[in-house]
């Protein structure tokens, strides 16, 4: 019996696939804090054994240092900062193969990259867009804080102001990068981009809503709860998470 | 026969898509499932599959152009697939395609022949992400072609070989070993305990870890703390530790080693003006490091005040969030648990952090003679992959030094 439950989390048997309650399961991988390069590296292989049914549904977490991320679709001159002022405040900046413009990342940001196969849920970007905003809608409504999406603006708003962001890829339907949220965010470095290309619009964290700061992992665990009741997944934790993604 | 490829419909809503790369060019091979342009749409990027095998002979709509979906946007054409496979060394490889009864015994020649190994992009793509080298698998598809199943049953069989060799305290760790009796007891970690947990292995997995130990002479300082006790309990309202002599001493040290006060960014070296030395706080229920912010601005009584009054309020949950982020350098002090020599994990993103043993009076030998002197380890651990040994142990001696001739009032 030890030895069954020892062998390779790595195959994904279709029983563990299916488990008792029928919802299609879904693997939370927490990564910790990555350079920009290596999360990518990790996301990718990660992909790839989704495509090829090596593993369920995921979703990464991880912790970036302050990073600007630059999307397809970044316009150059969003970057408001030269680079020696970035060099001065040790941000560096990543182009990245998502939707999306413009973003910074940094520490006390909740990001998350869901690695579904759209295959197997309705095959709609849109409405995959649409539910990671209500995911994130409904979370923020747990902590207090009321806040909306808007029509042509993907992301999720509080008063005008930016508090989550959304940037997606997909490849033969499987989605990767995802969104990042700011929780206790340092707002500061937003002023050196013009997020997501949206000129006159701020930005917002759930900290300065609150005027505290929040423990990560709790908004983490409660952002899991919505996640996998709007996608119809179960959850569990990646109890091989080293073995799944450094082997 | 051509076959046209189409913009395809990425949801209900969805009604156009504009075409952001091509993947290929015109006259390019492209095999069935092979990526060949990427579509945006929205706030998504998607890369979008050859829906045949051939040669692209036309892109229809350019990079930047939006289009309606199921519009034809490329051609490929099949035919003359073979001749493009075949140019080079003009040795005609063997086409399997066409063939219906697979020749197993052919099998062999064409696993060898570098050239005639098949498989298609996604199996080789996933080869290169796993650093396998195809040659060593043996294809069972039609015409040796390695398949996905190979490949699959390739990773699990290295899995296996991996899981045999994993030593039994990670798979401990992992939750595996965690097979509980009927009499055991399962609680689950509170939100403290699971991040220190995650901290504690995601440091391990980031930084190169090395530590370093040196022995000091505490007897200077410990008359010093023993002669103004009274005076500055009196004055202070609280007793003088031995904390704020090493947090001093260190603070000192740091200003002349500012890479000890650094973190990395990708393939940067931050070093942080200010120096923000995190004190870590036994708790009953855990632990905490409250930091002392530009420390290097402060005296020895001014920095004893801001610990007697961080560890207080950090027993009595009052510390608020950002007076235990933002540390540059962590001391540790086990020392008062009567620890002797700590080998502690670095608290990410710093790059080192000090450990303090506990102050003992031991018989040493100085000048050929053997005294009673209070002696303590020192021992740094530091990320190897940005500090040389040499650098880590000019810290410390420069630290000894500092704390073995202490001299001077405290206010």
């Amino acid at each position: 019996m030890a030895m069954s439950a020892q062998s390779p989390a790595l195959q994904v048997s279709p029983s563990e696939r299916a488990p008792r309650d029928c919802k299609p399961a879904c693997l939370g991988l927490n990564l910790g804090f990555r350079d920009y390069e290596e999360s990518l590296r990790i996301q990718d292989r990660i992909v790839t054994r989704r495509k090829c049914g090596l593993l369920p549904d995921c979703l990464l977490f991880v912790d970036y240092p302050p990073i600007i991320t630059l999307g397809r679709g970044g316009k150059r001159e969003h970057l408001l900062a030269g680079p020696q002022e970035l060099r001065k405040r040790g941000v560096r900046v990543h182009p990245a193969g998502r939707g999306g413009d413009i973003t910074y990342h940094g520490p006390g940001q909740l990001v998350v990259y869901p690695v579904l196969d759209l295959k197997a849920w309705h095959r709609d970007i849109h409405r995959y867009l649409r539910t990671l905003e209500r995911c994130l809608v409904k979370m923020l409504l747990d902590f207090g804080i009321p806040s909306e999406t808007l029509p042509g603006a993907t992301g999720v708003w509080v008063e005008g102001r930016k508090i989550g962001a959304i940037g997606v890829r997909t490849s033969r339907w499987v989605t990767s990068h995802g969104l990042a949220l700011n929780v206790n965010t340092d707002l500061r470095y937003f002023d050196l981009i013009v997020p997501c290309g949206l000129v006159g619009r701020g930005v917002t964290s759930m900290a300065a809503q609150l005027g505290r700061s929040l423990e990560l992992s709790e908004v983490r665990s409660c952002f899991i709860r919505h996640f996998a009741r709007e996608f119809g997944r179960s959850f569990r934790v990646a109890d091989r998470e080293e073995a799944l993604i450094e082997s | 026969m051509p076959s046209n490829v189409i913009m395809p419909q990425m949801g209900e809503s969805i009604f156009e898509g504009t075409i952001t790369r091509w993947l290929k060019r015109v006259g390019d091979r492209v095999e069935r499932d092979e990526p060949l342009f990427e579509i945006s749409t929205d706030k998504v990027d998607s890369e979008i599959p050859a829906s045949a095998s051939g040669i692209l002979r036309e892109i229809l709509f350019q990079e930047g152009e939006t289009v309606e979906i199921n519009t034809v946007v490329a051609i490929i054409d099949d035919e003359g697939g073979a001749v493009q496979d075949t140019a080079g060394d003009g040795n005609a490889v063997v086409r399997q395609e066409p063939e219906q009864t697979p020749g197993r015994n052919q099998k062999p020649e064409i696993a060898d022949s570098r050239r005639g190994l098949r498989a298609s992009p996604l199996v080789r793509r996933m080869a290169r992400e796993e650093g396998i080298d195809l040659r060593e698998i043996e294809g069972t598809g039609l015409g040796g072609r390695i398949t996905k199943r190979d490949i699959l049953n390739y990773l699990s069989e290295r899995e296996r070989i991996a899981e045999v060799t994993r030593p039994l305290v990670q798979q401990a760790q992992e939750g595996l070993g965690a097979a509980a009796s009927d009499q055991d007891e399962i609680v689950p970690m509170t939100a403290m305990r699971r991040s220190i947990a995650e901290h504690m292995i995601g440091s391990r997995r980031t930084s190169a870890h090395v530590t370093s130990i040196f022995e000091v002479d505490m007897t200077a300082v410990m008359k010093l703390k023993e002669e103004n006790a009274g005076k500055f309990a009196r004055r202070e309202g609280f007793k003088l530790s031995l904390t704020p002599f090493f947090v001093k001493g260190v603070v000192d040290t740091l200003k002349d080693f500012p890479i000890l006060n650094a973190s990395m960014a990708g393939n940067d070296i931050v070093y942080k003006k200010d120096i923000n030395l995190g004190v870590a706080v036994a708790l009953d229920w855990g632990l905490i490091v409250p930091v002392i912010r530009r420390a290097q601005q402060k005296t020895l009584a001014g920095i004893a005040r801001e610990v007697a009054d961080l560890s207080h309020r950090a027993r009595q949950k009052q510390l608020s969030p950002d007076e235990v982020q933002g540390g540059t350098f962590t001391l540790t002090n086990p020392g008062v648990f009567g620890s002797l020599i700590g080998t502690p994990i670095i608290n990410q993103p710093q790059v080192a952090i000090l450990c303090v043993g506990a102050v003992t009076k031991r018989a040493v030998v100085i000048n050929d003679a053997i005294a009673i002197r209070s002696m303590a380890y020192l021992s740094l651990t530091f990320d190897h992959r940005l500090i040389d040994g040499a650098v880590a142990d000019r810290f410390l001696s420069s630290l000894k030094d500092r704390l073995e001739g202490w001299s001077g009032a405290i206010d």
